[in-house]
């Protein structure tokens, strides 16, 4: 069995109960903490409805902004929540604002669902099929980098 | 100024996606992710209705800005599910990892077509 590569970060980035550094304090400043989600969330919600204004997908082709939407929060959550575990580790309200919030109101699990039953529906199944791998592929991989390449830099860092 | 209409949706949906994760988890001791396995279906079978209610009922645009675009975006998250996965599958909870991917994803498209079924049985 292999070591944890990283023990101090949790498993879930919203909130990990399981996890004593994922506790965030409930009662004291609950209303802060749920504040920046809120106020994270209309950023990264807002940049998600621009990005797809600027780029839209016709109904039956490719959704490439929504994928590229994903995966670039993926990368970046991977980056967040290595430096909020190692680096900024007294900062209470940056992992609600930017993880949370921000990225977790950017991302979108819901229009992937649904766009996928819509190229099905619509009998676009080479295209649904290529979407859900690549999405999930791209997403897993853009996490495992945004992830290792942080951790190397702040080891690197620390020497 | 359509934009207010996706920030009022997702204002309530981010929290919520928290708070929901928060109960979820504390209702029990598991593996597999439930918290955002739960957000994530739940917002793929509203956001379902939604698109279907546009289509089949006409639905104003800005009910699809509110509750599709802001809300359900803001609730459901894929960034989250795939740091969940990666932080699974580095802890050994490898079954757990590749369940989450697979479960989510099977039970979030079927979510979204009960979603469209309901909105389809009620307009047409």
């Amino acid at each position: 069995m292999q070591k944890d590569p990283s023990p101090r970060e949790p498993v879930d980035s919203d909130v990990d109960l399981r996890h004593p550094a994922g506790v965030v304090p409930v009662r004291r400043g609950e209303a802060a903490v749920v504040g920046a989600i809120a106020a994270g969330g209309a950023i990264g919600a807002s940049a998600r409805y621009g990005v797809g204004v600027a780029w839209p997908a016709a109904a039956g082709s490719w959704p490439w902004a929504t994928m590229m939407i994903n995966v670039v929060g993926c990368a970046l959550i991977g980056v967040l929540m290595v430096l909020v575990s190692e680096v900024w580790i007294g900062q209470r309200l940056l992992r609600p604002f930017v993880g949370t919030g921000i990225l977790g109101g950017f991302t979108t699990f819901s229009t992937y669902a649904v766009d996928l039953q819509r190229l099905l529906a619509d009998g676009h199944a080479l295209i649904a099929v290529g979407y859900l791998f690549a999405t999930v592929a791209g997403a897993i991989a853009a996490v495992f980098a945004g992830t290792h390449v942080t951790r190397a830099l702040v080891r690197r860092s620390r020497r | 100024m359509k934009v207010l209409f996706v920030i009022a949706g997702a204002v309530a949906g981010a929290p919520l996606r928290y708070l929901t994760d928060r109960a979820v988890q504390s209702r029990h001791d598991s593996d597999f992710p439930w918290g955002t396995f739960t957000v994530n279906v739940v917002g793929s079978a509203i956001l379902g209705f939604v698109v279907g209610a546009s289509t089949a009922a006409d639905a104003p645009h800005w009910v699809q800005l509110l509750v599709g675009t802001g809300f359900c975006g803001a609730l459901t998250t894929y960034s989250t599910f795939s740091y969940e996965t990666l932080r699974l599958w580095e802890q050994n909870a490898r079954l757990a990892a590749v369940a989450n991917v697979t479960a989510s994803i099977l039970a979030g498209l079927g979510a979204a077509y009960l979603g469209l079924a309901i909105s389809d049985s009620i307009w047409r």
